[in-house]
């Protein structure tokens, strides 16, 4: 079992899905994503994802967007992405990067696969790269020893599902809804469902990202699913925050309710 | 093959869509031209590619549709448009025989209101009622706008909030066909950010809505379905010159923006090997400033929106915001096929700086009283350097791709009008 897997198998001998954090390396700044993936952390999150900070980030919401042009404006670059990886994987957690793919082409895969994992990083989730593009980073991938993640959504075929599934290893990554990341209301009524369907065709398990942010959402998505992703709504309470201090008190006071949520 | 009459005779077939092989340079299963192309989206928007692509290959196999593309082209933009010679500027092209494709005499004044209408009929096809679209000069807005009026299609534009003030008539048009108009202000608030706004409307809408993309670029199939749409201008050019001269250009020139006008022109020439192919890209303050959208002459190879291609990037593969004088060209990528065009040689791209482009924008217009757009400007400007590398001896096809009207706020102010 990968590391990845090992942390889910151990969310579920404990009866709860895992909880997954998203973060941009360099936001709020560049010492301070360390400091809130940490306090993510030890509030209960299971799994962080540090964003690397994308000039085009065509699938995001006003959140994200916010929060990636300011770790961008800060200067962040590949090697301040693998040095928060490395600053917050020291804590124990299973630490993946969450990229569009053009920054690892640029970089060269086998090289970024090299350095993410000398680096303490898990694997990768790649939003834009599709399974008919995916086989030179899956292979860069396998032979540094890092999982791959894909996303499923609910425009999936079932074939499509297989397909993607079959490229991932760590976990498969259900978008709950079509649209860009960003908090809602409720959690679409099409994840449960995507998540049945996806388990059709893999053994690995499967976590519900887009639109959870709320202890009583997790809670909810905990009752289908193996892990829940949450993102911009860490970002919004860093984002609302006077200063750096209050801010890290924020994530860790949502950390909780999410924890509490997928423990429920 | 199957041909299309209507009472005016015969213009399009099947063949002139480039379908069923007929050209041999379609893209394959993937989208790739070569080693460019592709798809590198959100798996959510996978099904909505799938299913356009699985529309069009119908669409284009079937008469019905050809007609009814033929007939609006025919009767609604004004096509054929006419091939015009412009002697008096071809004095300062070195005498070159300099011949001018007219799409600026098409309705809305640019070429775009091509691919629009085939689009727009694809859309009705897929039953949506709905159209999302980017535009950077507008004139993609303005077309899709059009068509969406005439169709009957709810309509939004994305458009950078710097191109919605340098293209402020443009905006108005749009607004006046019934649009509506969102301004983009996250990144550089050009055409670049209001493709990345298009593409979260779309995910979030892709049930109701088309994404009517504007150029070559873009995912499978984008790149050969706007090609295709945009064809018919060098499948006409190729025969009029036949018809004028006697004979297939020396060289024929286009602007390259993302590219749609010039594939749009180049594609029927690209058998006829000893007919040059150049592309003009917009060079801004040049080169030496970065100030420039000089991505297939500068750039590198890497993925933006969607397809492999290449890119105004940085070493780590973030996107360099590019400059030009002409918000059509202000683009840090290109459509794929023109990647694989230079790759292959059988094209060449060059840049042309603003001052060059409006030198020649100033030329036309007094030597011939035809008032270009600034994206086709860099394509005559292109002209004037071939034709004084060549001579008087030398025929040169030039794509008049669109008409000068909304530049003219650029132009009162770049000089002093």
């Amino acid at each position: 079992m990968t590391t990845l897997q090992t942390v889910f198998a151990k969310a579920k001998a404990d009866g709860r899905a895992a909880l997954v954090g998203y973060l941009p390396a360099g936001f709020p700044t560049k010492d301070g994503a360390i400091a809130a993936a940490t306090a993510m952390v030890e509030a209960g999150c299971d799994v962080i994802e540090i964003g690397l900070p994308y000039s085009d980030p065509l699938m995001d919401g006003p959140t994200i967007q916010d929060a990636v042009h300011r770790a961008l404006t800060n200067g962040t670059r590949i090697a301040d992405v693998l040095r928060t990886v490395e600053g917050v994987a020291k804590t124990g957690a299973a630490t993946l990067v969450m990229t569009y793919w053009n920054p690892i082409d640029r970089y060269g895969a086998e090289r970024f696969a090299r350095d993410l994992a000398a680096a303490g990083g898990v694997g990768t989730i790649t939003p834009d790269l599709t399974p008919e593009e995916s086989g030179l980073w899956r292979q860069a991938s396998a032979e540094a020893g890092i999982d791959t993640v894909f996303l499923v959504a609910p425009s999936s075929t079932d074939e499509r599902i297989k397909a993607v599934a079959d490229c991932c290893t760590g976990f498969v990554y259900a978008a709950s809804l079509m649209g860009v990341t960003g908090a809602r209301e409720s959690v679409s009524s099409a994840a449960r469902g995507l998540v049945e369907r996806t388990r059709v065709h893999t053994d690995l398990p499967v976590c519900v990202g887009l639109g959870v942010g709320t202890g009583k959402q997790a809670a909810e998505v905990a009752g289908y699913a193996d892990g829940v992703i949450v993102g911009s709504a860490f970002i919004r309470r860093i984002l609302d925050a006077p200063d750096e201090a209050s801010g890290l008190a924020a994530v860790r006071e949502l950390g909780a309710e999410l924890a509490a949520g997928v423990r429920a | 093959m199957r041909q299309v009459t209507s009472t005016e005779g015969t213009l399009l077939t099947a063949a002139d869509l480039a379908g069923n092989g007929v050209h041999g340079d379609d893209p394959d299963v993937h989208g790739k031209f070569g080693i460019f192309g592709g798809r590198y989206v959100p798996e959510a928007l996978i099904p909505a590619l799938d299913e356009v692509a699985a529309e069009y290959e119908r669409a284009r196999n079937d008469v019905a549709f050809l007609r009814e593309f033929d007939h609006l082209l025919r009767t609604y933009a004004g096509r054929p448009t006419t091939l015009t010679e412009v002697p008096r500027f071809g004095e300062q092209a070195g005498g070159a025989r300099i011949i001018l494709k007219r799409e600026d005499l098409t309705h809305t004044g640019a070429h775009k209101i091509n691919n629009v209408l085939g689009q727009a009929l694809l859309t009705k096809r897929l039953g949506k009622d709905r159209v999302i679209a980017e535009t950077g000069a507008g004139q993609h807005g303005v077309a899709t706008a059009t068509a969406a009026a005439l169709m009957g299609l709810e309509c939004v534009i994305y458009m950078g909030a710097v191109d919605c003030e340098r293209q402020a008539l443009n905006v108005a048009r749009m607004k006046l066909l019934g649009a509506t108009v969102v301004p983009v202000h996250n990144g550089s608030k050009t055409l670049k950010d209001a493709i990345n706004e298009a593409f979260r409307d779309w995910v979030t809408n892709v049930d109701t809505t088309h994404y009517l993309f504007g150029t070559i670029a873009g995912p499978h199939p984008f790149p050969e379905i706007v090609r295709d749409f945009a064809r018919i201008i060098g499948v006409e050019a190729r025969r009029q010159m036949l018809e004028l001269t006697g004979a297939l250009p020396d060289a024929v020139c286009a602007a390259v923006g993302g590219g749609s006008n010039a594939i749009g022109i180049f594609h029927a020439f690209i058998e006829d090997k000893d007919v040059a192919l150049h592309g003009y890209e917009a060079g801004g303050r040049g080169l030496e400033t970065g100030e420039h959208a000089l991505t297939l002459t500068a750039g590198s190879v890497g993925v933006l929106h969607g397809s492999r291609t290449y890119v105004l990037q940085d070493e780590e593969g973030q996107t360099i915001e590019s400059h030009s004088i002409s918000a059509g060209l202000d683009y840090p990528g290109v459509g794929p096929e023109h990647a694989w065009l230079k790759d292959s040689g059988r094209a060449t791209y060059h840049g042309v700086t603003d001052a060059e482009a409006m030198e020649a924008f100033a030329l036309l217009a007094r030597t011939e009283g035809i008032i270009p757009a600034i994206e086709s400007s860099h394509a005559l400007a292109g002209a004037l350097k071939l034709g004084r590398e060549l001579g008087p001896e030398a025929t040169i096809l030039v794509n008049l791709s669109g008409r000068g009207d909304k530049d003219m706020g650029t132009a009162m102010k770049y000089f002093n009008l």
